[in-house]
């Protein structure tokens, strides 16, 4: 197959098929006991910031980047002017 | 006008998703605004497709059921910013989708893009119902063999019959695209011709896609084909089969054999 790959100058693509579905699959397994995972956390992260400021649902984006070793879950606030000083007197 | 476009076919496995990804990239490629929306429930595969597999947070389902707005639901193309993907739940049911609820969420895309671009499921039950069901057009994905050819005159029945525009006396606009074509197979005779299954089916052509390493290689990489090998055959199969739903006429390009070295050299005649 390498010699082939030298002839063709193409580098295979079944390698990077192979990584996306290990990393894809892992997933997937570890949510079967609780699919609902992501929503739940979703939900008491703005249950504990709307706690101490008034947020709009709608300005509160929430991305997700799956990983081989680590997954990042931004969860990206707009806060409304003033919410610092709602901040202030809360704390 | 923004168009609601179906891409269906009843039998699995005859590139229903491939088509999607690629028509959806090159629509966007071309300029138009395009959302690619996976109706399969339970077995999601657009995202995988289209590389977003890691991105995927919210779904079609959350948006129905008004869990999450459908800004927070789109995942944008990473490489076309005018390509967005809406995918469907991996963990719910299809009996979660509701007409209505379906319904509510084209109508809502419908206000920011040019092509809603409907990935339907394999089969005849809920989410290919719910798929077809707005649609303005169709494009019926046919491999030429029998029990493909067969599926699509079952679905092109209920083309005519169990959408809204058939419901209101109107039509939705049909396209086969045959794909997987091996034009040596079919010169030897071994593969329903295409003069054959467009007689059968009785449905105008947008195109012809030939077999090929290039679409595997795509899908492998996460990437659609008219994107990833913009050369290739396929691609080039899917860019004509995009300029002719844009209603540009483009001459029909039959696949063709490539020649092997030994049938030059045995002077055999390929096609």
């Amino acid at each position: 197959m390498s010699v082939l790959r030298l002839f063709t100058g193409r580098t295979a693509s079944a390698p990077v098929a192979r990584e996306r579905l290990q990393i894809l699959l892992a997933h997937e397994r570890s949510l079967r006991g609780h699919p609902d995972l992501l929503m739940q956390l979703r939900e008491e992260i703005l249950a504990v910031v709307s706690r101490h400021v008034v947020l709009d649902p709608d300005k509160v984006i929430v991305r997700m980047d799956r990983g081989k070793h680590v997954s990042t879950l931004e969860v990206d606030i707009e806060l409304p002017n003033g919410a610092d000083r709602a901040f202030a007197s809360a704390g | 006008m923004s168009k609601v476009l179906v891409v269906t076919s009843g039998k699995g496995g005859v590139g229903k998703t491939t088509t999607t990804a690629a028509m959806g990239a090159a629509l966007a490629q071309a300029g138009e605004k395009v959302v690619v929306v996976d109706f399969d429930v339970g077995l999601r595969n657009l995202d995988l497709v289209m590389g977003a597999e890691r991105r995927v947070v919210f779904d079609l389902i959350n948006v129905v059921h008004g869990v999450a707005k459908l800004p927070q639901a789109l995942i944008r193309d990473k490489r076309l910013e005018n390509l967005c993907l809406l995918p469907a739940s991996q963990t719910k049911d299809k009996d979660a989708l509701t007409e209505d609820g379906v319904g509510r969420v084209i109508h809502e895309l419908r206000k920011t893009f040019d092509w809603v671009i409907c990935d339907s499921p394999a089969g005849i039950e809920r989410g290919a119902m719910l798929a077809m069901r707005y649609a303005d057009e169709a494009i019926i994905v046919t491999n030429p063999e029998v029990s493909s050819v067969r599926d699509s005159d079952r679905i092109i029945g209920m083309l005519d019959s169990k959408t809204v525009r058939a419901e209101n006396g109107e039509r939705v606009e049909k396209h086969i695209l045959i794909t997987r074509y091996d034009a040596g197979r079919a010169a030897r005779g071994e593969m329903l011709s295409i003069e054959d299954v467009l007689e059968i089916l009785a449905t105008p052509l947008l195109g012809i896609v030939p077999e090929s390493q290039d679409v595997l290689r795509a899908s492998n990489v996460g990437c659609p084909v008219t994107l990833n090998s913009p050369a290739s055959a396929p691609a080039r199969a899917y860019h004509d089969a995009m300029r002719r739903l844009l209603g540009e006429d483009v001459e029909m390009q039959i696949p063709s054999e490539r020649k092997g070295l030994m049938n030059l050299l045995l002077g055999r005649r390929a096609a």
